[in-house]
């Protein structure tokens, strides 16, 4: 359940972009996260939820766009997007590649919804 | 109202204590490695014939991860190294500050080569950089040949593979050439060892490669 520490971050992250005495709440954090990077977006939704309670980003949506895995084949030299979680060229079966996209594990944008006052 | 947040990594915290840790562990010519696996695939015992093989040649330290429990600890210690425990009290995974901590209680002691053995879980630590050098990742022939391919992450993170427990291979159902395969299609970067800790087999080979590379490192600093 490493989830709960990512999700703990992700709180911690945002506020910092929130101002002081925020009286604006938080309509959704927008994530981007790889196929690769090992996270159960079913129980970073949960443990988001139970961790916002309390604070001022509670009714705060999680929404996360999920990165496909993208290769660069050192051999060919294509830029393929996998299906599979096997890391090796599709076009010439190397496994001499790079991983281009797919590891990714971000905040991209904080949304706040401007016509609420949180209500305290 | 949207705040455009700039690709904030989500870990970043805890990737400047590891950027930390692998300073520290630099300047004092440690060599760290954390070593991987899931429950029971035999690590502490593999740690265990590692001391043994590597205790006279060059100095060592260990870090136990554990939920609960300073039972693997209590095993170290028997061997003389410096070893101290991190209890995560249910966390599933080390994360670079806890190392930090614990690095810090081994401080009194000079050596050369940090085991750190993470919590028995192959998803969670995969995501947590600790500082270390290498990852080591153990898996035994009794947990399936499709383990490489349901935790991509463990094994292409991954320098090193010990495939253990290869004394059991004949009363199993499990193939060790569709372990490998399965992991190189992960990981073509991979070094594979195969070890039994009961029949001490193939664990020289691996303290050999760690020594080696270990060397190579101070070659570069
Ligand atoms: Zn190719």
């Amino acid at each position: 359940m490493h989830e709960l520490s990512i999700a703990q971050e992700i709180i911690e992250i945002s506020e910092q972009y929130l101002p002081q005495e925020n009286t604006v709440p938080v309509k959704s954090v927008k994530l981007k996260i790889g196929k690769l990077s090992n996270v159960c977006v079913d129980s970073l939704q949960f443990c988001f939820k139970l961790l916002t309670e309390n604070s001022s980003l509670r009714n705060a949506e999680l929404i996360v766009q999920i990165i496909p895995v993208r290769i660069k084949c050192s051999q060919c030299n294509k830029e393929v997007e996998l299906e599979e979680n096997i890391i090796c060229c599709p076009d010439c079966g190397s496994y001499d590649v790079s991983i281009i996209n797919g590891l990714e594990l971000y905040i991209d944008e904080l949304e706040l919804d401007d016509e609420m006052e949180l209500n305290k | 109202m949207s705040i455009k947040v700039v690709e904030r990594k989500i870990l970043e915290k805890n990737d400047i204590v590891a950027q930390s840790n692998r300073k520290a562990f630099e300047e004092k010519n440690i060599f760290a490695i954390n070593m991987l696996s899931s429950p029971g695939s035999g690590k502490t015992s593999l740690i265990e014939r590692m001391i043994e093989f590597l205790r006279n040649k060059i100095r060592i330290a260990v870090i136990e991860g554990d939920l609960q429990t300073k039972l693997d600890a209590e095993r170290i210690e028997k061997y003389g190294v410096p070893v101290t425990q991190i209890i995560t009290n249910g966390a599933c995974h080390l994360d670079a500050i806890l190392v930090k901590e614990a690095f810090l209680k081994l401080c009194d002691y000079d050596f050369d080569i940090l085991i750190i053995e993470n919590v028995g879980n192959l998803v969670c630590p995969a995501g947590f950089d600790l500082g270390e050098n290498i990852k080591v990742i153990i898996l035994s022939t009794t947990e399936g040949d499709d383990k490489p391919l349901k935790y991509p992450l463990a094994f292409l993170k991954s320098s090193a593979l010990v495939i253990n427990k290869i004394d059991l291979l004949p009363y199993i159902n499990s193939s060790i050439e569709v372990i490998k395969n399965n992991a190189l299609s992960i990981n073509p970067r991979l070094k594979i060892f195969e070890t039994s800790c009961t029949e001490n087999i193939g664990v020289e080979n691996l303290c050999e490669w760690i020594l080696n590379i270990k060397s190579e490192n101070k070659v570069q600093n």
